[in-house]
């Protein structure tokens, strides 16, 4: 176990070097010229001559790399040159929305996918079968921003019930929190039910098929007792691992649903990053993200480890 | 039974208290979120919207573009226009008390010339010294006569930050930046929020109606809108041209467009680079002019801002006092386009228009396109994002390039710096002595009729040349709460916050 735990924290190292290599190297095919665009309208040149100075540009691409890794290892992000707050204390601003925000879609996701992929496997053929695929393939096929605009002109605009945008903090006012988020978090989480309700669909109705389940109904039990209890459990492992694929996604920033409802999270920061050209916010954000998706993957993995003895071996 | 009097008040109470708390903060919604806060450092349009609220100027202008007194009350020229001198308002503090005196304005304007990284310094070039006369007048010293020094300071260059606060914060003063204007910063959250509280200290403490104000940067105008609608915010900018018709009769809103002092123009590479040379429309003048008449600016107006746009061919609008009238905005006249493509042996040139990815700019790209086909020419549209269009206009990779410029409320900020030779943003390679000498005359003028007549000759100049070809004024489009007054429609597109009031 312990052994485990060692070699796959080695791994860390590594895995995190490639990443932050990556992020730094890809940057840089980025066109235009990062001093002009932060230069602004009026292209003063000695502002410009400033800029670049200032950012390193006109040292060879390793050098600027050792500068950031330096800085990185003493915890010192760098400070966004557009604004000129620090790294961060954006990705720590940030950090919190997107979490909740993914928590809240996951939820949501959760809470009608899989029983929709339950009810439309048990009475497959039915009525309730077309109702939950026709569920599905609007919610996979729906765009995000066009629903978002929708579900803000009706409950925001015509109803007046929810607020059309903006982020209230949960220490500030839990009430006006959940009603800042309750429209992204369905807009994300109602995509991510309908991909959660196909394959649940799929996966039981492989499962009840099974002999096991054959078995289970034989000796008498009731129904309820055989799909809930028996079959799902299985059905369950290929939906958790994709779950927690939507989840890494999630994590990682939604830019569309950010933009429409103006939630103040990842998604948002890395666009406007980019278009700016303010690397240093960018390598920042993508180098915290990366580090919590390898972290996730490596409590899956003990997770895995934990549950499951043969691993152990 | 007897109770429900007392209820009812008791609920009156709590709606007109609620109300009553409303009614004391300002929320505004902002199409982009602004860059760095600090006036010296600043570089965007909608950070000048914010710095309203936050940092008052030296002089300010009013509806018609007229300088007048903000923090200095009074100002003169030296006989030789190489000193201004200017009386500062008395008892004005900065947010952190200390008091804005002539030494205060001298480190001020000296931090624009010195700040590494200043978006100042060209703008303050003939600034030479600056004294302090007594503690409450400064007189400004120019290496050479330079009347839009008013102007300029009537903008960021005018803004005075505490100097004690900017000296305790360095090059990280925009994270919290101390002024002296009717709010005072609270605190920002990028992409979220900016939050300012009254300054109770400000010299004009009564014409201050709200206890706090809020930008919200909201990049979707539909999202913008929708915010308005619902009554999150009381006030947006930048409305869609689409949106606007159907706003005006909704009587729980008002709206107000204003013709910018900037414009929407093509600029054409004419001796920028070697690809000048390379096509019909840089090497040859008829061409441009062919272009040009080709063109129906009306039509344009009308398609890509649902006419919310001034037509012009220059660069100030025709309302504008130094609008050149010797040159008027030419009609479309397809017969003689193509009569002048045929005697510049050319019947159907092609050439490359690149637009930003603006829905605006590709909007315009292709009507372009559409108008100068009936002339005989063939226009190509390239969309390039804004950084790497920037790159090609800088370097010369470029025919012809759809540009917008926010304005300057002189004209020498929507001139000197487009058609001087070599400067930042003459992108055409545009260049003539003649010229030259013009607009350095223009800077020396400072009585309006003498200037306008420099700004003829130097119209009938450029405008021959069509380094840029002029298309229209866009309208600043703003909409608001119907309850709220006091709105200040000034052409250089900021909203005023100092006698704002929301009606109950």
């Amino acid at each position: 176990m312990f052994e485990f735990l060692l070699k796959r924290l080695a791994q860390i190292v590594p895995t995190l070097i490639f990443v932050s290599m990556l992020i730094f190297g890809l940057q840089q095919l980025l066109p235009g010229d990062p001093a002009k665009i932060l230069a602004g309208e009026e292209q003063d040149p000695t502002v410009i001559a400033y800029l670049r100075t200032k950012l390193h540009l006109d040292e060879p691409l390793p050098v600027r790399y050792a500068y950031w890794v330096g800085g990185v290892l003493q915890g010192d992000l760098g400070e966004s040159v557009r604004t000129q707050q620090p790294v961060l204390e954006l990705v720590l601003q940030k950090l919190p929305v997107t979490l909740q925000l993914a928590t809240m879609a996951m939820t949501i996701a959760l809470v009608i996918g899989i029983p929709a992929g339950i009810a439309s496997a048990v009475g497959r053929g039915t009525v309730w079968d077309t109702v939950a695929n026709v569920f599905a393939l609007w919610g996979i096929s729906t765009p995000n921003f066009w629903l978002g605009i929708l579900l803000i002109l009706l409950f925001s605009v015509q109803l007046g019930w929810l607020p059309a945008s903006g982020y209230v903090s949960p220490f500030d006012d839990l009430g006006a929190n959940l009603a800042s988020m309750i429209m992204p978090a369905f807009v994300l989480g109602n995509a991510i039910a309908g991909v959660l309700m196909r394959h649940t669909r799929s996966a039981m109705l492989q499962v009840l098929s099974s002999d096991y389940v054959r078995t289970a109904r034989a000796k008498g039990l009731r129904e309820p007792a055989v799909v809930l209890k028996h079959a799902l459990r299985n059905a369950l492992t290929p939906v958790i691992t994709l779950g927690a694929l939507e989840l890494g996604t999630l994590l990682s920033g939604a830019v569309l649903t950010e933009q429409v409802f103006t939630i103040p999270g990842f998604g948002k920061l890395i666009v406007d990053s980019v278009f700016n050209r303010d690397y240093a916010v960018v390598q920042g954000v993508v180098l915290v993200t990366a580090t919590a998706y390898i972290t996730l993957n490596l409590l899956a993995d003990l997770a895995y480890f934990l549950a499951n003895p043969r691993l152990r071996a | 039974m007897k109770k429900m009097p007392s209820r009812t008040l008791l609920a009156a109470l709590l709606l007109t208290a609620s109300a009553a708390t409303q009614a004391q903060a300002l929320r505004v919604g902002l199409a982009e979120d602004p860059d760095v806060l600090d006036p010296t450092l600043a570089r965007t349009f909608v950070g000048r919207l914010v710095f309203a609220a936050l940092c008052d100027k030296l002089v300010d202008v009013d509806e018609k573009l007229t300088i007048v007194p903000q923090l200095a009350l009074s100002w003169a020229w030296s006989t030789d226009n190489k000193a201004l001198t200017m009386k500062l308002r008395p008892g004005v503090k900065f947010h952190d008390g200390e008091p804005l005196d002539a030494a205060a304005v001298k480190f001020n304007l000296e931090r624009h010339k010195t700040l590494p990284g200043s978006n100042r310094r060209g703008e303050l070039a003939p600034l030479a010294s600056v004294d302090v006369v007594d503690p409450l007048t400064v007189r400004l010293n120019l290496s050479a006569p330079f009347s839009p020094l008013l102007a300029t300071l009537a903008d960021r260059a005018g803004m005075m930050v505490s100097p004690k606060a900017a000296q305790a914060a360095g090059d990280k003063f925009g994270s919290k930046p101390v002024c002296s204007g009717p709010f005072k910063f609270v605190e920002r959250v990028a992409q979220d929020r900016m939050v300012f509280e009254r300054f109770d200290g400000y010299w004009n403490k009564a014409a201050v109606h709200f206890d706090k104000i809020t930008y919200t940067p909201i990049p979707d105008a539909t999202v913008r809108l929708a915010n308005l609608k619902s009554g999150q915010l009381d006030f947006i900018e930048r409305v869609a041209s689409s949106d606007i018709e159907k706003l005006k009769s909704d009587k729980k809103l008002k709206t107000a467009s204003i013709t910018e002092i900037g414009y929407q123009g093509i600029t054409i590479n004419i001796a920028k680079s070697d690809r000048a040379k390379q096509n019909p429309l840089g090497r040859d003048a008829r061409v441009r002019e062919a272009f040009e008449l080709s063109l129906d600016r009306q039509g344009l107006a009308q398609v890509v801002m649902d006419n919310e746009a001034q037509v012009g061919n220059q660069w100030v609008a025709p309302s504008n006092t130094f609008y050149a009238k010797n040159m008027p905005v030419p009609k479309r006249d397809v017969a003689r386009a193509r009569a002048l493509l045929k005697e510049a042996g050319v019947p159907n040139p092609s050439f490359t228009l690149v637009t930003p990815t603006t829905s605006d700019a590709q909007r315009l790209a292709l009507v372009v396109q559409a108008m100068t086909r009936d002339a005989g020419f063939d226009v190509k549209i390239q969309a390039a994002e804004f950084a790497t269009s920037l790159n090609m206009a800088d370097k010369g990779d470029f025919e012809a390039y759809v540009l917008a410029w926010s304005g300057r409320a002189d004209p020498d900020g929507n001139t000197f710096s487009f058609h001087a030779c070599k400067q930042p943003l003459n992108y055409s390679g545009y260049c003539s002595a003649e010229t030259d000498a013009l607009l350095n005359q223009a800077r020396t003028l400072r009585d309006v009729a003498e200037r306008r007549k420099v700004y003829e000759q130097v119209a009938a100049q450029v405008l021959k040349e069509r380094p840029v070809i002029y298309l229209y004024h866009r309208n600043w489009l703003w909409a608001y709460n119907a309850k709220l007054s006091g709105v200040q429609q000034i052409p250089d597109g900021l909203l005023r916050v100092t006698g704002l009031k929301l009606a109950p």
